[in-house]
């Protein structure tokens, strides 16, 4: 009799080339996904005189430093440097390059599941620690470093040691308004921002099933913000609904077989998993950040912990944090006056998530400002055919481009300093979305209720009047 | 990347958890090349006060060479930045001692000849105690006996063998793999058979 084997098991198994003595694992990888960030890699091969190894398994985005408002290209000449640098590599190297002209342009984790790019069964790197997004539809998806990022440029391999396998079970029905980014944030502040570490995450469970692959995506997404740089789900006929008709997916026949493969892509019955949670979507809540790490969450409606009721280590990163934000142990954190909200990111930029938003703005003017910038072009598309960036701009928010934006502070989308931002992003840390700026993560229908009444608020409260 | 296997250095300590790689290197300096060095960029607003002057407090703020930094708990999370770690190197940093890493940090940590040494709680803190008793006496480790020393502190860590040898060689995993071409060769044809959907449709 055969082992029972896990779906990460299963995944490792597949794309192993070797295992070395020391217990590293060569692993093969089907799709290199690179953008502007991955200059030092490149540099690296150039000093070695290397090429690609396989252009066809490469593809680059320009989305990092892209500015999402393309008339203000000229903001840092750092900016278009870094943008012609890829173009350079990508036609030193021959492989494709989603430009910002491409209509298949946006935030590398969010165009790969729309291309196809991403399906079941493969392995994805990136340079880039939300590659954990990938994993949503059954894939081996991890982030990887300037000098992996090199390796896999150069053999289209990597070397890797296997992580512990680790499964978070969410069993029931979520309640109105309580989305993945809620199931993440609730995991995150529980066993805390390096909780998962040297662990693959498995989400599973009767509410993951309901989950869309936006969800799912959200939720694989904030595996790296517990620590863990693999977070996966099994694929099943949500996935196979989604990759069906992609560009780069299979097609017909083709597919159909594809399929037969991915159903066996499930954790067996007694697979053996190093660690295991089980969360009841009925207790978790809408949740806010309120600290420098995403750990630092409660649920809107509580109050920022007392520095007493946390571990010494903890209080001491909780004062410091507090500092920083401007907040105060033991007060509630809604009511908090907002000054700007942002919605977009690889975490919460998907057609979805702008969905969610809209239903809160609908009818409503908002009291702070704020920047949209949807997760791709083809989401933009989408947003603006729902009607979606009129119910945006009716409520005075800016509808700007796809890109990264004002996640990363690098393409001139920021938020100032002292100045404190509701944002549907996925780090909450010091100077992220800019020096001295102050962020608090949340969700992007939570996001929307903040721009509505300036504070942080309890989005039920909002749409408990509007139809579902 | 030259390889070590044994260090005696200044050893400063930074008290916060939860330092992440976008505190470690604003990603306002990642467009540099890094033939320019990131030395000067490394936790760049922390060493700094809210007008932008050096803050001499901070631990970095010295004159003294240092190689050795104790840090806490979940040092080097978030970004996949290698970034980080080449502020980390250029600043003279041979070795980063906490309880806990950034799972990617640490694998760039290696591949740039940083050792990421992780101890647990009880002993970190014995460690932090040695420092704070006497700050001027340097920390030695020994990558071969995996031993790290400081005044009376002294204890043997875990070291995955792989990062050991990295390490110690300064081997470059790109020139290592090309031992294993065969093997790749063969997975590939494999692959092609068993897995035909794993090639991007209509791409040859």
């Amino acid at each position: 009799m055969t082992q029972p084997r896990s779906l990460i098991d299963k995944l490792w198994d597949a794309h192993e080339i070797l295992r070395r003595e020391d217990g590293a694992s060569l692993l093969w990888v089907d799709r290199h996904l690179v953008h502007e960030g991955s200059h030092h890699a490149f540099a690296k091969i150039g000093q070695k005189k290397i090429c690609v190894k396989e252009p066809t398994l490469t593809f680059g985005v320009l989305d990092h430093y892209v500015p999402t408002n393309r008339v203000g290209i000229q903001i840092d000449p750092s900016i278009p440097r870094m943008m012609q640098t890829l173009r350079d590599n990508a036609a030193a190297h021959g492989f494709k390059l989603f430009d910002i002209t491409n209509q298949n342009q946006g935030i590398v984790h969010v165009i790969g599941p729309e291309l196809g790019l991403t399906l079941p069964g493969l392995l994805v790197n990136c340079g880039d620690s939300h590659t954990s997004t990938h994993g949503a539809f059954g894939a081996l998806a991890f982030g990887i470093g300037a000098t992996e990022v090199a390796h896999v440029l150069a053999t289209q391999t990597i070397w890797q040691r296997k992580p512990r396998a680790m499964r978070i079970n969410v069993e029931g029905t979520l309640g109105p308004s309580v989305t993945a980014k809620d199931i993440a944030l609730n995991w995150i502040s529980l066993l805390g921002a390096d909780g998962a570490r040297g662990h693959a995450i498995e989400y599973a469970g009767s509410t993951i099933e309901t989950l869309s692959m936006e969800g799912r995506m959200t939720l694989c997404n904030l595996s790296i913000e517990g620590g863990a740089r693999f977070g996966m789900v099994a694929p099943d006929q949500v996935t196979f609904d989604y990759v069906k008709n992609r560009r780069y997916a299979p097609q017909g026949q083709k597919l159909e077989e594809a399929i037969e493969d991915w159903l066996d892509l499930k954790s067996d019955p007694d697979a053996y998993f190093d660690r295991e949670l089980t969360l009841r979507a009925e207790d978790i809540a809408p949740i806010v950040t309120w600290g420098t790490s995403p750990e630092q969450a409660v649920p809107v409606t509580a109050t920022i912990p007392e520095l007493k009721s946390l571990k010494a280590s903890k209080a001491e990163a909780a004062k410091a944090a507090l500092e920083y934000m401007g907040l105060e142990a033991g007060k509630p954190i809604i009511g908090t006056p907002v000054d700007q909200i942002f919605i977009g990111s690889c975490t919460n930029g998907r057609i979805e998530d702008l969905r969610a938003a809209a239903e809160v703005l609908q009818g409503r003017r908002v009291v702070i400002p704020g920047l949209i910038s949807p997760g791709s072009v083809k989401i933009k598309a989408m947003a603006e055919s729902e009607g979606l960036d009129k119910v945006f701009k009716d409520a005075g928010l800016e509808w700007a481009g796809a890109g990264c934006s004002m996640c990363v502070g690098m393409n001139g989308d920021l938020v100032a300093a002292g100045k404190r931002c509701a944002s549907s992003t996925n780090r909450n840390f010091r100077g992220r979305q800019g020096k001295g700026a102050r962020t608090h993560l949340m969700s992007p229908a939570m996001v929307a209720a903040a721009a509505v009444t300036g504070t942080i608020c309890d989005v039920r409260g909002l749409l408990s009047g509007k139809a579902n | 990347m030259e390889g070590w296997r044994y260090i005696k250095g200044i050893t400063a300590y930074l008290p916060k958890a939860n330092v992440d790689t976008d505190q470690l290197i604003p990603a306002r300096f990642m467009s540099v090349p890094r033939s320019e060095g990131y030395g000067d960029y490394l936790l760049y607003d922390q060493r700094r006060d809210v007008d932008g002057q050096i803050d001499p407090k901070f631990p970095f703020n010295t004159d003294k060479y240092l190689s050795v930094l104790i840090a806490e708990r979940n040092f080097g999370s978030g970004s996949s930045r290698e970034a980080a770690v080449y502020a980390l190197v250029d600043a003279g940093f041979q070795a980063v001692i906490a309880p806990s890493f950034g799972d990617i940090f640490a694998s760039n940590s290696v591949n740039n000849g940083l050792l990421p040494l992780r101890l647990e709680e009880e002993d970190h803190a014995a460690l932090v105690a040695c420092h704070q008793a006497q700050p001027d006496m340097p920390t030695e480790i020994d990558l071969k006996t995996s031993r790290i020393r400081l005044g009376s502190f002294e204890r043997e860590f875990t070291l995955d063998e792989t990062w050991r040898l990295k390490l110690i060689n300064g081997w470059d995993d790109i020139d290592m793999t090309q031992r294993y071409l065969s093997s790749i060769e063969k997975y590939i044809d494999r692959a092609c058979n068993i897995t035909p959907w794993a090639w991007p449709n209509g791409v040859k």
